[in-house]
């Protein structure tokens, strides 16, 4: 369930005018921005920028790039995008580190639909004017090059027929594979990549009736564990169980020394309108202490106030 | 009544090629006394076998390839009523059900003649049909070396527009000349940025490439391939459609060519008629140097052979 607070009664045109009074004058109302923006569904956000762009010929967007800064910069304007937009861009992002955060790559092909997946791919056309697939290709090499372009390249039967033998059968090759640590065999990544989410989940779960345990677990057996494993094992994770996945994600994003911005401002601004509700409660159950607080804990000004207003704190 | 020599040459030719001459076996056969049908069975040892039992039997296999002949013109008729994403959807699933050596041919050119809108408009249909992806039909079914190309080729959504990086095609360009010039070392298709390049990048930027690599090599791209044919269709579908179609049309063209090559003119014309037709007969008639009317006009029959001149026709 979403977790943002939504005003029905909002009207596209004030929203407008109050976003352009709040970049007026002497540095820039943040409060109000927060107030605004943190309160609109992806079709106001949308409307919104097209309202502005009538009344100001200006492109809100670029406004906002310019008149905020540091990670509540990012966080607004990841925001402000179109969903399949946003995660064109996350995943540009991802694939322009020094070393490619395989993990969003992994989350964007695995945990959206077919069809949403098509349309990140569509907007990355659209703004890199290259393919996903052939950026993904060219910065990563090797075993996780095989995996990573073949999850972003998938275009999955969305629907539920499963084949129960098959999955017999395709939880042996997986379970063969692990046991023989042969994760870069290419049967591995055929299935996980190609196989609908139904066939896969009922592959997962005859393993767990064959082996006592979750493959999950066995995958990470090992002391010392490859990138090829981890990102198996996320790959895994985001088919099965995405809510555990993200619980887990913005938990780490969290502890210890250092808040890494990024993985938190990803789930918090991917997940607010869709399941950051279920999220939540997962991560309470599992810490003890509530999402909202921690964050509230480990982060500072806007970029706090932005996170805990997308949290559905009131106001 | 013995039937006149012109007559049973008639009838022969009316059974033989692409398709059946409907006409001639209305207008011969339909008019033949029992006397003449027996002579042109007596005369047609290629058709009718001598019984022990003291008569004329039908070859068995011969009787197989006429079902085909005349169902020609049906499923001519059939595929091009279909939606173009049904219609490469069924090719796909018809070319996996055929093994390897017609299979890997269709499925690189469907994937990579057709636009990224219409190879996704053809997976969409591939899900609707057969309650799979396409791409895992392709894995589950092919093995080896060319199911990575071929998975990765189902999959592609390339970027269709005329941006060109240049200096990646250059640099690119002499990575796969390279890599062809270890062949001997590991094959191309086993080398992954063979497989990257070509599977990823959009098709101006092999167009491009395809040029540079001239430059580099002195040969075309796909000229050096020889040793690796799959490479070598995939290079000539992206880079140079019009002279494969071609190649593939005089192929099936050819006399006693097996029943899955000749069904490549069908594919190949009705899969084509309304995009680049045009360009493909220019192309046909240079390389060849007769018409691909005229080559239709002598090797096919009847309603089939008037069907495809029709579809060729269209648009000058």
């Amino acid at each position: 369930m979403a977790t943002i607070i939504v005003s029905q009664n909002a009207s596209v045109h004030e929203d407008a005018q109050a976003l352009r009074n709040a970049f007026q004058g002497w540095g820039t109302d943040e409060k109000a921005i927060i107030s605004i923006l943190g309160h609109r569904n992806e079709f106001q956000r949308k409307q919104i920028r097209q309202a502005y762009e009538e009344l100001y010929q200006e492109d809100l967007i670029k406004r906002l790039e310019s008149e905020l800064s540091g990670d509540f910069e990012k966080a607004v304007y990841r925001w402000i995008l179109d969903p399949a937009d946003r995660d064109a861009v996350l995943a540009n992002v991802a694939i322009k580190k020094a070393e490619t955060d395989y993990h969003v790559i992994i989350e964007i092909s695995c945990i959206l639909s077919p069809e949403d997946l098509l349309a990140v791919r569509r907007a990355y056309h659209c703004r890199y004017k290259r393919s996903l697939e052939e950026d993904v290709a060219a910065h990563t090499s090797g075993d996780l090059r095989k995996l990573l372009v073949a999850l972003v390249t998938a275009y999955r039967y969305a629907g539920h027929e499963i084949n129960e033998r098959l999955a017999k059968s395709e939880a042996d090759i997986l379970s063969d594979a692990i046991k023989d640590k042969a994760y870069n065999n290419e049967e591995v990544i055929r299935i996980l990549s190609s196989r609908s989410k139904a066939q896969l989940i009922a592959s997962f779960n005859r393993y767990r009736d064959e082996h006592g345990t979750s493959i999950t677990k066995n995958l990470l057996g090992d002391s010392d564990v490859g990138t090829l494993q981890k990102a198996l094992h996320a790959a895994i994770r985001c088919i099965s169980d995405p809510r555990k996945y993200f619980e887990k994600t913005v938990r780490n994003a969290i502890k210890g020394n250092g808040t890494d911005e990024d993985a938190l401002t990803r789930v918090i601004v991917t997940r607010a309108e869709r399941d950051l509700k279920d999220i939540k409660e997962l991560y309470y159950q599992r810490n003890s202490v509530s999402l909202d607080h921690a964050v509230a804990k480990e982060t500072a000004g806007d970029y706090k106030a932005f996170l805990l207003t997308l949290l559905g704190k009131e106001d | 009544m013995a039937a006149l020599p012109n007559e049973l040459e008639a009838l022969t030719k009316a059974f033989s090629g692409h398709g059946i001459h409907e006409q001639a076996l209305v207008s011969i056969l339909g008019k033949w006394q029992p006397e003449e049908r027996k002579s042109f069975r007596k005369g047609s040892p290629h058709f009718f076998v001598e019984d022990e039992r003291n008569f004329e039997r039908w070859d068995e296999h011969h009787v197989r390839l006429l079902k085909h002949e005349f169902v020609r013109f049906k499923n001519a008729v059939v595929l091009w009523t279909m939606h173009p994403w049904e219609r490469d959807a069924r090719l796909a699933k018809e070319a996996l059900k055929k093994g390897p050596q017609y299979s890997y041919g269709i499925l690189i050119e469907i994937s990579c003649t057709r636009s990224a809108e219409e190879l996704l408009g053809a997976r969409r249909a591939y899900h609707s049909l057969f309650d799979h992806s396409l791409e895992e039909d392709v894995a589950h079914h092919i093995n080896g070396s060319e199911r990575k190309l071929l998975v990765a080729l189902v999959s592609a959504y390339r970027y269709e527009g005329s941006k060109v990086n240049n200096d990646a095609a250059k640099s690119e360009a002499k990575t796969l000349f390279n890599a062809i010039k270890d062949a001997n070392k590991r094959k191309p298709i086993d080398d992954e940025e063979v497989i990257r390049v070509l599977t990823t990048r959009s098709k101006p930027h092999l167009q491009a490439l395809y040029k540079h690599y001239k430059e580099i090599s002195g040969k075309n791209i796909d000229e050096d391939l020889n040793a690796d044919l799959r490479l070598k269709e995939t290079v000539q579908c992206i880079c140079t459609p019009q002279k494969y179609f071609s190649q593939v049309l005089n192929t099936s063209l050819k006399r006693d060519v097996d029943k899955n090559t000749k069904k490549a003119l069908t594919r190949v014309i009705v899969t084509r008629a309304d995009t680049d037709m045009k360009e493909i007969k220019e192309e046909y008639n240079k390389l060849y140097g007769v018409s691909l009317s005229q080559k239709i006009e002598d090797t096919a029959n009847g309603n089939y052979k008037d069907f495809l001149l029709t579809l060729i026709a269209r648009g000058g």
